[in-house]
C-alpha cells in the first residue's frame, strides 16, 4: 500500500468520487477503452446497459481466471500491483453503483492469493473499501473468491455459474450478465487488465488515454510472449504494434539456432499465423483482417523444430478435457478432432481424414453456447490452412 | 474433527456476503481437513450446508484441484500444455516416473509424491513450470527438479 500511494496511487479514486457516477462512467466510455480479456467488447458499452438496468444490487465481478494457454500478463498485476486492480475496482464499482464485488482468482495461482488477501485487508484498513468509502457516503464490499481448477470458469457466464455453487456451465446469451448476472442481478464482469487502466483514465483523462495507441483500439496491452524467443516475458506496449515489433524489436528475436516457424497471436485460442504474416498490427480491430484475433495477446512464438501436427493435437486435448460437456458439438466434436489428430501425429492417418477435420469444425462453428467449441474449431483450421503439407505427410 | 469442520464451514458461510458462494470455499476448507474429498467429506459438506449430495458430487468432481482419492505428501503439478511441451516438459514427466516412481495422476510408492498433469499455470514465459504444493518452480530441468524436489520429504 505504501509503495502504491507513494507513486500517486488511489489518488484516481480520490478524483473519481469527486465527480458524478455517471461522469465518471462517461470518461471510461470516452476513452474507448475494451475489454482485455480476449473479446475485446468496449467496455463503456458494457457499464452503459449494466447502468440502465434499475435492479439492486449490482454486482462487480474481476475475472482474475487467467487459463488461456500462453497468457500470463495477469498475473504481474494480481502479485506485484494488487493496489491498481483493486482501486480500478473500486472506480468501477463507484461509477457503476455497484455494492458488491469479487474477484475470482484462478486456484492455479495460489501466491497471488495471498498477496491479494493483504491488499484487500490493506484497502479496508486506509478506508478504501467499506461502508462510507472516503467519507463520502459510497459503499462497496470487495471479496476474493479461489478458483479450482477448469478453463471454462474464464468464461464468465460459467464464472457466474462457479461463484453460484454449481457446475461451472456456460448460460446462452442474450440474456447478457450485465441484465441477468450473478443471481440473476445487473453484473459487469471485467478483466484484470481492463480494471488495471481505469485509474490511469480518471487521472490522466480520456484524452490522454487516447494518444496511446490506435484510434479505434487505443490504450497500452499487456503482451505475454513465450516459446522460442530470446527474451520471453510480460510486456506492456501500444496497441496495435506489430508482432514483429514485439518479436525482434522487444523481445531479442528467436533463440537458439532455429528460424521463425509460426506464432500464435493471442492465446491457444486464435489461429496460428505463419512466419510471414507478422508485420499484423496487434488490437482487436486489424487482427481479424489478418487471419486471426489480438484475444489475449498470449504470443507464443514456434521455430521450425516445433511439429505443428502435434501441436494442435496437444491443443485439442486441451480444449477437449476443459469442454464443460454441456453442448454435443462440443464435447463429442473436439474429442473426435482429438482422436482424428491421434492417429495423424503418429503417422496413422487414414485418407480423407484432413476433410473429415473439416467438416467437425464446420459442424462445431456457431452451434455451441459459448466460445470453447469455436476457438478448438478454428484452432484446428487455422493450422490445416497455413501447414497443410505437414498434416498431409501424416496420411499413410 | 468432523464436528470442528462443519463449525468452520458454518462461519464461513457468515463470512460470504452470498451464501451460494460458499460451496467452493467449503469444500476446499474440507479437503485441507481430511485431505481429499471422500464419500464422508463431501457427505459432511452436503450435510452442513443443507445441499443435495449429488449437487455437492457434481461440483466437487468438476474442477482440476479436487481430488477424491489419497494422495501423497506432497502434489506436484506438472504443466505439459503446448509451451510446456515445446520446452520439453513432456521429458521432465518420463524424468519424473523413472527417479521417483510416480506417473501422471497417481501416488509414488512410498507416498511421497502425487503427480496431476495441469493444463497451463500461467508460466509460460519461464517454462516448464511446475506447482508442488502451493511453491510455483519455474525454468526446470531434470536436474533442478532434483534440487527442488530434495526439499519436500
Amino acid at each position: 500500500m505504501e509503495g502504491y500511494k507513494k507513486s500517486g496511487g488511489y489518488a484516481a479514486l480520490q478524483k473519481a468520487l469527486g465527480l458524478k457516477p455517471a461522469e465518471v462512467l462517461d470518461e471510461v466510455r470516452k476513452s474507448g477503452l475494451r475489454g482485455r480479456g480476449g473479446a475485446g467488447f468496449p467496455t463503456g458499452m458494457k457499464w452503459t446497459f449494466a447502468s440502465m438496468d434499475p435492479r439492486r444490487p449490482k454486482y462487480l465481478l474481476c475475472n482474475a481466471d487467467e487459463g488461456e494457454p500462453g497468457t500470463f500478463k495477469d498475473k504481474p498485476i494480481l502479485e506485484k500491483d494488487p493496489h491498481l486492480l483493486i482501486e480500478g475496482m473500486i472506480i468501477s464499482a463507484y461509477a457503476l453503483q455497484s455494492e458488491y464485488g469479487y474477484i475470482y482468482l484462478r486456484g492455479e495461482y495460489p501466491s497471488a492469493r495471498t498477496i491479494l488477501e493483504k491488499a484487500v485487508l490493506e484497502a479496508y484498513a486506509s478506508g478504501y473499501i467499506g461502508d462510507n468509502i472516503m467519507g463520502k457516503g459510497f459503499r462497496f464490499h470487495l471479496y476474493i473468491f479461489f478458483g479450482a481448477g477448469a478453463y471454462i470458469c474464464g468464461e464468465e457466464t460459467a464464472l457466474i455459474e462457479s461463484l453460484e455453487g454449481k457446475r461451472p456451465q456456460p448460460r446462452i446469451k442474450p440474456p447478457f450478465p450485465v441484465n441477468e448476472g450473478f443471481l440473476s442481478r445487473p453484473t459487469v464482469i471485467n478483466n484484470v487488465e481492463t480494471f488495471a487502466n481505469v485509474p490511469f483514465i480518471l487521472k490522466e483523462g480520456a484524452a490522454a488515454y487516447l494518444k496511446i495507441g490506435s484510434p479505434d483500439c487505443p490504450g497500452p496491452k499487456l503482451f505475454s510472449v513465450s516459446g522460442h524467443v530470446k527474451k520471453p516475458g510480460v510486456y506492456e506496449l501500444p496497441m496495435g504494434i506489430t508482432l514483429r515489433e514485439i518479436i525482434y524489436d522487444h523481445c531479442g528475436g528467436i533463440s537458439g539456432n532455429g528460424k521463425l516457424k509460426a506464432v500464435i497471436p493471442g492465446g491457444l485460442s486464435t489461429p496460428v499465423l505463419p512466419a510471414d504474416k507478422i508485420d499484423c498490427p496487434m488490437d482487436f480491430v486489424s487482427m481479424p483482417r489478418h487471419g486471426s484475433m489480438l484475444g489475449s495477446g498470449g504470443v507464443i512464438v514456434f521455430d521450425d523444430s516445433v511439429d505443428l501436427v502435434k501441436v494442435c493435437l496437444r491443443a485439442m486435448a486441451f480444449f477437449e478435457h476443459e469442454s464443460c460437456g454441456k453442448c454435443t458439438p462440443c464435447r463429442e466434436g473436439v474429442g473426435w478432432l482429438r482422436s482424428i489428430l491421434k492417429r495423424l501425429s503418429e503417422g496413422g492417418g487414414n485418407k480423407g481424414d484432413i476433410e473429415l477435420l473439416s467438416e467437425i469444425c464446420n459442424n462445431i462453428l456457431g452451434k455451441c453456447f459459448c466460445a470453447l467449441g469455436d476457438g478448438a474449431a478454428m484452432v484446428t483450421q487455422g493450422f490445416i490452412r497455413h501447414f497443410r503439407d505437414e498434416f498431409e505427410a501424416r496420411v499413410r | 474433527m468432523t464436528s470442528a469442520l462443519a463449525k468452520d464451514i458454518k462461519e464461513l458461510v457468515r463470512s460470504c456476503s452470498a451464501k451460494e458462494a460458499a460451496l467452493l470455499p467449503a469444500l476446499y476448507l474440507a479437503q485441507g481437513k481430511t485431505g481429499c474429498l471422500d464419500d464422508k467429506a463431501l457427505e459432511l459438506v452436503s450435510d452442513t450446508l443443507l445441499i443435495p449430495r449429488a449437487r455437492v458430487r457434481g461440483v466437487a468432481s468438476f474442477y482440476d484441484m479436487f481430488r477424491s482419492g489419497p494422495m501423497g505428501r506432497h502434489i506436484i503439478r506438472l504443466c505439459t500444455n503446448v509451451v510446456c511441451m515445446i520446452m520439453g516438459a513432456e521429458k521432465l514427466a518420463d524424468m519424473l516416473d523413472r527417479k521417483y516412481g510416480v506417473k501422471p495422476f497417481e501416488t509414488s510408492p512410498d507416498s511421497r509424491f502425487s503427480l496431476v498433469i495441469m493444463e497451463c499455470i500461467g508460466a509460460c514465459g519461464t517454462a516448464p513450470a511446475m506447482l508442488v504444493n502451493d511453491d510455483l518452480h519455474e525454468n526446470l530441468s531434470e536436474d533442478r527438479i532434483v534440487e527442488i524436489l530434495d526439499n519436500y520429504k
